[in-house]
């Protein structure tokens, strides 16, 4: 099989997993609230109407209908982008959405990134020096990240840089001064770049150190961890002694033999990380006033917007799901054997 | 009396004699082990602290005292006091409560639920299994945290909800490990010669499958109470689960952000207790599993 049908067949598997995914969405939003009505309304909004009204609403949302119907007018609702409208911005959230999708998405990528570029080395690092003090420092390190509350670390860092060193800044994605270049694709950082601001696209970056390696942190430990056992174990396999019996260098053998094997597990944990980034983005954002989804989320859930809490669910899962597709996809490159 | 209470003992130590034998194997080789030593040492001042604030924190929890408020950390006031002056030490003894009722509850929901699951759909196949775990499946597909949080969103905003959310979460991975854990204790030898002397379905279940799955229960267990208490403390930080007064570590947190600027103590030190506590639990849990399992030791 060619690697494109390979994707395809991956992408068609996603269906009944986005079916499932939305069955549980609907059942959370149907099935747990005490009343489906006043979890769309808002308990405020509730309150000031008259009985009618509420029935009325009641019929326009279609909750008087029997659950099954209710669900496929569900489905049929989100098939065509409809999420509803935030109780809190009074806005359809699918607008809401596109506004503070870039910003999660930019910093989730920037965090991914240096979690990988971090953690692999470390782990490689660790493995190689074994029982070293360098292993002893990365691992503690690691287990500091996978131990910490991220929210907690967040605020002490700003403390640290912030309050005291006056290093970096502590929220937003840019001075409050400063305007955001025109948006071509959201991403701050390749706008500013884009306008032929390198000003601005410093002080773009100097916002995302803190927000970004926060919720890299966690990340890091967790991929450090798995690169340094994966290539503990990949050290004592047999063409490792092979490798080194030949008489190649120690370089060779851990950079050609040992770390493209060492890798496979670690990309899978990469995959996993990507949804705890996404989770962690919700603490992370909400401490750095970061105008991202997460934010959104938090904002939505102090103010019972309900709605919006679902829909950025929704596409949290969605997006986890897609970067486990490309998980999948990858180990193909990683490792041969693996037929498609 | 006593003497009646050391013949009841005996004869229980009697009965129960390779289960004891069992414990003291495993506390002989956490003693080999420093890191293990101190995990099991900050569980048990946790649990001790835990159950016993009420007799060991040096003030009220809850009962403001204004003319204190915002004194940095101190011989009086260990920990410092927060914006209303109450005492910090005093409250984070008291989150130590709700952080292990809420771990000891989520773990006690998810480990039932997990269990029933995972033993039927390992024990009886076929479509039951496939429906099982396809919709394990679905769960896992979430993003753990956000999950949590619709699902508290939808229930309504209580401390109990919060503990019924992340349980709800969790029960997935407990179903797919005890499925793993019966689908090869169900090939072994010992249930094949149980199963031809005519044990019942029931026997085989309770008798054999059963215990022979607590050792990875325990272990999951360990290691995810630390990921349930920073779920816990991460949702009372964005305002749910645990509501002020409440001594809880994440609600404190986020209480004590808008005096970070210079009253840092508010935040730093409830955070600090959920990063030992968490980081004791990793310690047992990896102990425990290199005691309890062996086949899963690592290089």
């Amino acid at each position: 099989m060619k690697i494109y049908e390979y994707i395809a067949r991956r992408v068609l598997l996603l269906i009944p997993v986005i079916l499932g995914i939305l069955t549980i969405t609907f059942i959370i939003s149907h099935v747990f609230p005490a009343d489906p009505l006043a979890a769309l309304l808002g308990p405020l909004q509730m309150r000031e109407l008259r009985p009618e009204t509420i029935e009325m609403y009641r019929k326009r949302f279609g909750l008087d209908l029997p659950l099954h119907e209710q669900f496929f007018n569900y489905m049929s609702r989100l098939v065509h982008g409809d999420l509803g409208d935030s109780i809190r911005t009074r806005n359809p959230i699918l607008e809401d959405l596109a506004y503070y999708f870039p910003a999660t998405i930019e910093l989730a990528m920037v965090a991914m990134f240096m979690s990988l570029a971090v953690g692999i080395p470390l782990g490689i690092i660790s493995a190689v020096r074994k029982d070293q003090i360098v292993d002893h420092i990365s691992r503690l390190f690691s287990l500091a990240g996978v131990c910490m509350p991220s929210f907690w670390l967040a605020l002490v860092l700003i403390i640290v840089f912030y309050y005291r060193l006056d290093w970096l800044p502590a929220a937003g994605r840019t001075s409050i001064s400063s305007i955001l270049p025109p948006t071509v694709t959201g991403l701050a950082t390749i706008d500013s770049l884009l306008a032929g601001d390198i000003d601005l696209f410093l002080e773009v970056v100097r916002h995302m150190i803190l927000p970004s390696f926060v919720l890299a942190y966690r990340a890091i430990a967790s991929i450090a961890r798995m690169a340094r056992s994966s290539m503990l174990e990949v050290m004592r396999a047999d063409y490792i002694r092979t490798a080194r019996s030949k008489g190649l260098s120690e370089r060779i053998v851990i950079y050609r033999h040992a770390l493209k094997n060492a890798m496979i597990p670690t990309v899978t944990i990469s995959g996993l990380m990507f949804g705890s980034l996404l989770s962690g983005s919700v603490l992370v954002e909400t401490v750095f006033s970061w105008p991202g989804l997460g934010w959104y989320a938090t904002a939505a859930l102090t103010n019972v917007d309900f709605p919006a809490v679902m829909a950025v669910t929704l596409v949290f899962t969605l997006v986890y799901s897609l970067a486990n597709l490309i998980v999948d996809v990858t180990y193909g490159w990683l490792d041969p054997r693996i037929k498609y | 009396m006593w003497y009646e209470m050391s013949k009841v003992f005996g004869k229980w130590a009697e009965e129960h004699e390779a289960d004891i034998e069992e414990l003291k194997y495993t506390f002989r080789r956490m003693r080999q082990n420093p890191l293990s030593l101190l995990g099991l040492s900050i569980f048990v001042v946790f649990v001790f602290l835990a159950v016993f604030a009420p007799y060991v924190s040096p003030y009220d929890p809850i009962v403001q005292s204004l003319p204190e408020r915002l004194q940095p950390p101190s011989v009086t006031h260990l920990f410092g006091t927060d914006e209303l002056g109450r005492d910090l030490f005093s409250r984070v003894l008291w989150g130590a409560r709700i952080s292990l009722w809420m771990g000891i509850m989520v773990i006690a929901i998810s480990v039932s639920v997990g269990t029933v699951v995972g033993v039927l759909a390992g024990y009886l196949g076929g479509r039951f299994d496939e429906l099982f775990m396809r919709i394990t499946d679905m769960f896992l597909a979430f993003p753990m945290l956000i999950l949590a949080m619709a699902i508290a969103a939808a229930l309504g905003n209580s401390l109990e909800n919060t503990m019924l959310a992340i349980s709800i979460t969790s029960w997935p991975r407990y179903a797919r490990l005890m499925r793993a854990q019966t689908l090869s204790v169900k090939e072994q030898l010992y249930v094949e010669a149980a199963r031809s002397v005519g044990a019942s379905k029931t026997r085989i279940v309770f008798k054999y499958i059963l215990p022979n799955c607590l050792a990875p229960i325990i272990i999951q267990s360990s290691l995810r109470m630390g990921g349930t208490i920073l779920a816990a403390s991460g949702l009372g930080f964005i305002g749910f689960g645990a509501r002020p007064p409440t001594p809880e570590w994440g609600v404190m947190i986020s209480q004590g952000r808008r005096y970070i600027m210079g009253q840092w103590w508010i935040s730093v030190f409830p955070g600090l207790a959920i990063f030992i506590v968490v980081l004791g639990l990793n310690f047992l849990g990896d102990s425990l599993r290199d005691i309890l399992d062996p086949r899963l030791r690592r290089g």
